[in-house]
């Protein structure tokens, strides 16, 4: 009988949400993309060493559409976006949900830094929509949109933020923690920034830079000190593809996870892939970073505790 | 024993030797990289305030307090009086020391009050509190373009974000875990 007032509450930040999610779509219109729409439950999630897939009878709900957009992508379908939930278990936080929104497009011929400038032009056209003029305010900082938003490599993140080196981190297996302790806080507060070059070891399904294999070519987009986007140059190399998959399957038996089947499916039309890049952004974040909300639980209609 | 997943705000445990309370969580995960859970914990003895960062796997001991219910009196300066119905024995709790339930302190309110061995460390208030609001702007009724809250000040002190119909004088119930306005109370 009683009115549930908080979720009344919420009439503005949902409005903007979808008022959002509108500009997404007349941006990716715009751009050509055709949007597309895959399965939210598989029977083969990309064997991830940290990601967890929540099971769905025998099969699971996908933590991404990742690998049924590759395979859109190696059928020849060379720019396309999906919007949809995903699932990833017990990750519950200030910016996250176990039951999340991913914005993720792909797009053929194009490399990693033609896909920073896509997503920097596109959270200018969404910010615009919604009538941010080249600035957003978030955790007391002013952060302006005005381009060429800044790039640095993960060394040099380590080298400007940290008393530590990145091969020192890694080699302490302390790179977790200092990227989220030291590094993270510091990351897109004055203006957005593309932090890019990761280590090999943590871009399973990244292409590794052709003049430097100790790093692969993925980048991470940050506004505010939040974590909103990751992409990458996309492997197209079947083989190898199969031998990281099972280098993170034997991690996760190592850490008594869940080993999930092969891809298969996915491997096979891996080699049809054209050069291509890929990049997932977190739809709520970037909702909540756009209207200065505190908390995701800010901008979702329901969280799992209020079901 | 609590593992990582049982971290949250308020959570009592022991280390090295001393009741720790949890008074900041957050859950962390770099991108692709692993969970890690990050909180701010103050020793319930001292007050000294501590950042720790665990990983997936790690156990915690509980830390075991013992409780008696007793009625809190009066505040002065920093101090918070209680006593003890069954012996009228007193005591003083300091404010830094109640953190964020001395919001939720009013006059004759039946508090449980933690002791690690005879000492007073703090004190466990009921999940829902109903407090008196002492001053909000009044509501201009058919304004709906306005926000969708308000803040209110009620009879602690606490501030807090209530819907806007709620006037002056009137009750309403706050949970005290999360600190937000519940319901108002009728009549």
């Amino acid at each position: 009988m009683t009115l549930n007032w908080g979720l009344a509450a919420k009439r503005n930040a949902l409005a903007e949400r979808a008022r959002i999610i509108g500009a997404i779509r007349s941006f990716f219109s715009e751009e050509g993309y055709l949007e597309v729409e895959t399965p939210l439950r598989i029977p083969a999630p990309a064997p991830e060493s940290h990601i967890d897939p929540i099971p769905s009878a025998s099969w699971f709900l996908h933590t991404s559409p990742e690998l049924c957009m590759k395979r859109l992508l190696a059928a020849g379908y060379g720019r396309i976006f999906q919007i949809c939930n995903c699932w990833r278990a017990e990750e519950r936080g200030r910016l996250h949900l176990p039951e999340f929104t991913m914005l993720e497009w792909y797009r053929a011929e194009t490399g990693y830094f033609g896909l920073m400038d896509e997503c920097e032009a596109l959270i200018r056209s969404v910010a615009a929509a919604i009538g941010l003029k080249e600035r957003v305010v978030y955790g007391g900082r002013e952060i302006s949109l005005q381009g060429p938003w800044e790039r640095i490599t993960v060394s040099e993140a380590f080298a400007r933020y940290t008393p530590h080196s990145l091969s020192e981190a890694l080699q302490r297996d302390l790179f977790d923690e200092i990227m989220v302790c030291d590094i993270e806080p510091r990351l897109g507060n004055d203006s957005p920034v593309f932090i890019h070059d990761y280590p090999a070891s943590r871009g399973a399904l990244a292409r590794l830079k052709p003049d430097d294999p100790s790093v692969a070519e993925r980048f991470e987009l940050y506004m505010g000190g939040v974590e909103l986007a990751n992409g990458f140059t996309e492997l197209t190399d079947p083989v190898e593809q199969r031998s990281r998959f099972l280098h993170e399957q034997e991690t996760r038996l190592s850490l008594g996870k869940t080993v999930c089947p092969m891809p298969e499916k996915f491997l096979e039309e891996l080699a049809h892939m054209p050069p291509a890049a890929g990049i997932a952004l977190g739809l709520d974040r970037l909702v909540m970073v756009l209207l200065q909300a505190a908390s995701i639980d800010e901008v979702v209609a329901f969280t799992p505790e209020q079901l | 024993m609590y593992t990582v997943a049982d971290l949250r705000k308020g959570l009592k445990i022991i280390l090295d030797g001393d009741p720790y309370i949890v008074i900041a969580f957050d859950f962390a995960k770099p991108g692709k990289g692993q969970a890690l859970y990050r909180t701010k914990m103050r020793n319930m003895i001292n007050g000294t305030i501590l950042d720790r960062t665990y990983r997936s796997g790690e156990t915690f001991d509980p830390a075991s307090l013992d409780e008696r219910t007793m009625q809190y009196l009066y505040k002065e300066d920093n101090a918070y009086h209680f006593m003890d119905n069954r012996n009228y024995e007193q005591i003083v709790i300091n404010e830094d020391a109640l953190g964020d339930t001395k919001n939720y302190l009013i006059d004759n309110l039946a508090v449980d009050v933690l002791l690690f061995g005879e000492k007073a460390i703090g004190v466990n208030v009921p999940n829902f509190v109903n407090l008196r609001v002492i001053k909000t702007d009044p509501w201009a009724k058919g304004d709906t373009s306005g926000s969708d809250s308000k803040p209110a000040t009620v009879e602690t002190g606490y501030v807090l974000r209530v819907p806007p119909f709620i006037e002056e004088g009137e009750l309403i119930t706050i949970d005290t875990r999360t600190g937000e306005y519940s319901t108002r109370v009728k009549g």
